[in-house]
């Protein structure tokens, strides 16, 4: 049993059953009279319809917003200044606001045959102009995406704190503009959804591929109008979540609708297709950011325009609030400047609703400020790494308030900047670049530094006045008849580690082999209310709440113990898994085997919760505990086709107390891979009548095994003050740097040709247009024609 | 998405798959690999009453040598033409050419008949085997026909295959000892189509001097001048300005940047011949 608590890299529990196909998703399941549901998708961005007609002789199996008239709106309210309401109907109604928007729903007993009743039903929409555009869309009254609105702005949010006093000091002023591709966030499994109704337990059952069954739960019930008790919803294996299934989705709402109507099975598995279309929800940023800085380029001030493509819907429960808020308020960084003025729109236009994707805003933020930097640097000649560093919150001022009022709890954000510069090798990078490669591609190296508010709960959501707030997540732990022990909790694990990590912590407490604590996720028959699993908080909010259930049965068990020992509850301990008397010891086993089969064997005054606990955690400052990492990477440019190879990837990350360092490796190394899709290869272009130009992985690309290089991956370990351990959440990090970090390192090895590049992806295309336009044409321009 | 219906045949033989194409009058579809087909059903981008699958024909599996030239079935996968790696003495370009298609999951199932005949513009076949010289033996219900594989192929996805025929073979010429192969393709990533490709051949021997470029509009175009220029002058004729120029001449409807990507691949694919 050594080495199997917090910070042992043990191999995951779950692994088993995944490695050998043996996993349990929506796709492989299926219930006695199945039927299978096509959704018909808006071809048209923005139009209203005129009329649906249902395909003679199939009446009975389609379904339009009207027959599911019970059904409420999906509406999330919010009390941010500003903020405006957008109801999305389970199916459309009135107007189509994005391509791939659900119009009606098609039953039969294969998708086949649903999606050919599906292209015969027909559908008049009257066209409207389309809002392709978010810059467009903003200064656009004219047109509006909902048309109750009087303009098209969801949101905007003014913040200011000491700009103008601080921006006055400055010697050097650098203005950029930057922006972000809009993505999907692709995971394995897309969405899937099967629900039936149960007529013993009086329920419907639904299971959903989502993080966060619980919200589900409150979302169906409330939008169906059904008694919470009357809905259970089961997420079994979920291939990847992201922040995809983070939401209520209409899919969800419109097969609950149908199974409790019709009180059978009824399945929805979206397709590719579908998820590049419907699903291109993320990522989309613009800045416009001056940065004000002294001759040595510490930075002073920072003036921010940003805009967010927020596309037709705000998502329920967190609203689309989240991005515009997340940017705003994580804009700044890592850094120690004290002037910041920031304004930011987020524009409702016609496509996919935005939805947080890993890393949320951050991975945008990041990607402005660390570019602004490395311009900063250039300005004041000095290097970037440098002027990063100095720039940087000291960990003598640990913890930090900062200019956007984030609190940031602890670590060395410069240890990791210097630990990354030197495990790339800098220096002999730095003098391999003036030779370059052998095959004239240009060398570039670069750097970017993030730290990630993770965790943050009841003081920030309560803020934003959203309909449902998180609050002390909890765990229920039972020690079984046999010694083993049941740990529950209502967050869920799609792809964390969580089965694992939440055993090693209770290992961590009660000594139990990690082979007999089986944890069980994912069902809200099953496990303690919590809001799920987003935002990096699971590890610390149900790891906190899994300690304190633990510790919770350790006087229990020392109570028993010293009854089972004749010995005075005063001279026994629990030590090493075991009650520890004067004498001897007992083993959880014998206390389990008196509370459940041997209960004459009891002290008579024993305490009644049993073997048995549910305790919540709440970290005892919520605004969230702050990751944080350097990345460093070395590229190869070809200029002549444009092509990008990251010759290699360092990653010095600090997630305070590691419970896992193998998990963390491999959440770190699938966010990188992710960030690296966001750099170089994912995007979802649309044309001017908003029309989706990737709807399949011929046109949207993402970085395969060969894109994604060997991160070489490095771990400082700095615990937070205010959580169970001092673990931080980390979920995310991994997504948030490598654009800046590859983009750094591009513009640093195009620096002798005058080339800045800063919209994302970096295509071939892209980067040969920033060479073209940075010098005069070359022969290729043409001049033969 | 899920494919629309369609019927499902094995045929016994070639002749009845012709016929079965014939009879289907442009209603039918063959199935060979999937590999592009596949996707087209499920997008319903190909809605065919009738497949007509001929993977399994033994008639279009072998790889055989004749006097001079390997003779390679239609139904002859990508990968059984890598691993053909040392065993094809004067063709051992094809095995290099069918490595780098795609992933092996997609080599394992994709046939070379199937490449040719489905024309994708920035496929590696139509390039390669135009630049080879090879042969083009069709097979429909009237009998056997041959065509220049450079002539095969009209345009996008457009070839010289009437209903009822199927790409039997091709026939690829040997190359001489003192042959130069160049070939450069340049993708986003591995396994994704390129986004310009290049093939040149110079078989002093053969009298043969063939450069084509690919992943264009259409089908790959030949670079004739370029060619003689090389054959003439060797690397001296090797240049940037060479490159462009022909990429231009050849595709005058590339814009700046496609120009310059199919120009530094066409100039590659030619160092790789003067290099060697």
């Amino acid at each position: 049993m050594a080495g199997q608590g917090i910070g042992s890299r043990v191999q995951r529990k779950e692994d088993v059953r995944y490695l050998h196909g043996r996993g349990s998703f929506v796709s492989d399941m299926m219930l006695p009279g199945q039927s299978e549901v096509a959704f018909l998708r808006s071809p048209i961005a923005h139009g209203r319809i005129r009329r649906i007609v249902k395909p003679a002789g199939s009446e009975d199996a389609v379904f339009v917003r009207a027959d599911l008239a019970s059904v409420k709106p999906i509406v999330a309210p919010s009390t941010l200044p500003t903020y405006k309401l957008s109801g999305q109907h389970p199916l459309a109604h009135g107007k189509v606001r994005f391509v791939g928007e659900a119009v009606a729903m098609c039953v039969a007993r294969t998708r086949a045959a649903a999606e050919d009743i599906a292209e015969r039903v027909e559908i008049d929409i009257e066209e409207l102009p389309p809002l392709v555009d978010a810059h467009a869309a903003r200064a656009d009254r004219s047109v509006r995406v909902h048309d109750d609105w009087d303009d098209n702005l969801f949101l905007t949010i003014n913040y200011e704190n000491g700009f103008e006093a601080k921006a006055k000091e400055a010697a050097v002023v650098v203005r950029r503009q930057i922006s972000l591709a809009r993505q999907a966030m692709v995971p394995l499994e897309g969405k899937a959804v099967l629900a039936h109704w149960d007529d013993r337990a009086d329920q419907l059952i639904v299971y959903s591929s989502t993080q966060t069954p619980h919200i589900i739960r409150v979302g169906i019930s409330q939008m169906l109008g059904l008694d919470e008790g009357q809905v259970r919803v089961i997420s079994p294996d979920v291939g990847g979540g992201f922040g995809y299934k983070c939401v209520l989705q209409p899919e969800e709402l419109c097969i609950a609708w149908l199974a409790h109507k019709f009180r059978r099975p009824f399945r929805y598995v979206e397709d590719r297709r579908e998820h590049l279309v419907a699903g291109a929800n993320s990522r989309q940023h613009h800045y416009a950011l001056t940065a004000y800085a002294d001759e040595k380029g510490h930075l002073l001030a920072l003036d921010a325009e940003v805009t967010v493509d927020g596309g037709a819907y705000s998502m329920w429960p967190f609203t689309i609030g989240l991005e515009p808020g997340q940017a705003t308020g994580n804009l700044p960084g890592p850094y120690d400047f004290r002037g910041y003025r920031c304004r930011t729109f987020c524009v409702a236009t016609n496509k996919p609703g935005f939805l947080p994707y890993r890393g949320v805003a951050r991975t945008g933020v990041c990607f402005a400020m660390e570019l602004t930097m490395d311009a900063i640097a250039r300005a004041v000649g000095r290097e970037p790494w440098e002027v990063r560093h100095d720039n940087l919150v000291a960990a003598e001022a640990m913890p930090y308030n900062n200019v956007s009022r984030k609190h940031f709890d602890s670590g060395d954000y410069r240890k990791s900047l210097l630990l990354a510069k030197e495990k790339i090798g800098f220096t002999a990078w730095r003098a391999r670049q003036r030779d370059g490669l052998p095959d004239s591609r240009r060398i570039g190296i670069g750097f970017a530094t993030y730290c990630e508010q993770s965790a943050h709960g009841t003081s920030v959501f309560a803020a934003w006045g959203l309909p449902l707030v998180p609050g002390y997540d909890q765990a229920t732990v039972r020690l079984t008849a046999d010694g083993g022990l049941e740990l529950r909790a209502g967050v869920h694990s799609h792809g964390q580690g969580m089965e694992t990590t939440l055993a090693q912590i209770a290992h961590e407490v009660l000594g139990i082999d990690l082979a007999k604590i089986r944890v069980i996720l994912g069902d809200t028959g099953q496990t303690p209310y919590s809001t799920g699993t987003y935002a990096s908080r699971s590890i610390v909010m149900a790891g906190g709440a899994v300690a304190n259930a633990c510790k919770t049965l350790l006087p229990r068990f020392v109570a028993i113990g010293a009854h089972l020992m004749q010995c005075a509850v005063a001279s026994a301990r629990f030590a090493d898994g075991q009650v520890v008397g004067p004498q001897r010891a007992v083993l959880l086993r014998d206390i389990a085997e008196a509370w459940y089969l041997r209960p004459e064997r009891l002290p008579p005054d024993v305490d009644m919760g049993g073997l048995e606990a549910t305790v919540g955690f709440r970290p005892k400052v919520d605004t969230g505990v702050f990751s944080y990492a350097s990345h460093a990477a070395i590229v190869a440019v070809d200029t002549e086709v444009g092509h990008i190879e990251i010759l290699d990837y360092v990653i010095v990350e600090d997630c305070g107390t590691m419970v896992n360092p193998m998990v963390v490796d491999g959440q770190t190394m699938g966010g990188a891979a992710q960030g690296i899709g966001t750099a170089i290869y994912e995007e979802s272009p649309y044309d001017a009548n908003g029309q989706p130009l990737a709807s399949t992985f011929a046109d949207y690309l993402l970085p395969g095994p060969t894109e994604v290089p060997s991160f070489r991956i490095y771990h400082l370990e700095t615990p937070s003050p205010y959580t169970e351990f001092g673990i931080k959440g980390m979920g995310e990090g991994g997504a948030i740097a490598p654009p800046a970090t590859i983009f750094n390192a591009v513009n640093d090895a195009l620096r002798p040709l005058g080339v800045e590049l800063a919209e994302t992806p970096l295509t071939p295309r892209r980067l040969l247009e920033a060479l073209s336009r940075a010098k005069a044409p070359t022969a290729i321009g043409g001049k033969a024609a | 998405m899920k494919a629309a219906i369609f019927d499902y045949v094995r045929p016994r033989d070639l002749a009845e798959a012709a016929r079965l194409l014939a009879d289907a009058k442009g209603g039918a579809k063959l199935l060979a690999g999937g590999q592009s087909l596949g996707p087209m059903l499920n997008l319903r981008l190909a809605r065919p009453r009738l497949l007509v699958d001929v993977a399994r024909l033994g008639e279009l599996r072998g790889i055989e040598a004749r006097d001079s030239a390997w003779r390679i079935g239609g139904g002859v996968t990508h990968a059984q033409i890598e691993d053909a790696a040392g065993r094809l003495p004067g063709a051992e370009v094809l095995c290099a050419v069918a490595a780098g298609i795609a992933y092996r999951a997609v080599r394992n199932r994709g046939t070379i008949g199937g490449s040719l005949a489905h024309a994708d513009p920035a496929a590696d076949w139509p390039l390669a085997l135009a630049a080879l010289g090879a042969d083009i033996e069709i097979c429909g219900i009237s009998g056997a026909r041959t065509v220049a594989a450079d002539r095969f192929m009209k345009g996008a996805f457009t070839v010289d295959l009437a209903e009822d025929e199927v790409v039997a073979a091709v026939s690829v010429p040997k190359l001489s000892g003192g042959a130069r192969w160049g070939y450069y393709k340049f993708c986003r990533k591995t396994g994704e189509f390129p986004e310009a490709s290049a093939a040149a051949l110079f078989d002093a021997e053969r009298r043969s001097a063939r450069v084509f470029i690919g992943a264009l509009s259409g089908a790959p175009q030949r670079i004739p001048a370029l060619a003689a220029a090389i054959a003439e002058r060797g690397a001296a004729a090797c240049t940037r300005e060479a490159t462009e120029a022909a990429v231009t001449a050849a595709a005058p409807d590339l814009d700046v940047i496609d120009r310059r990507m199919h120009a530094a691949v066409l100039l590659r694919a030619l160092q790789q011949v003067v290099r060697a």
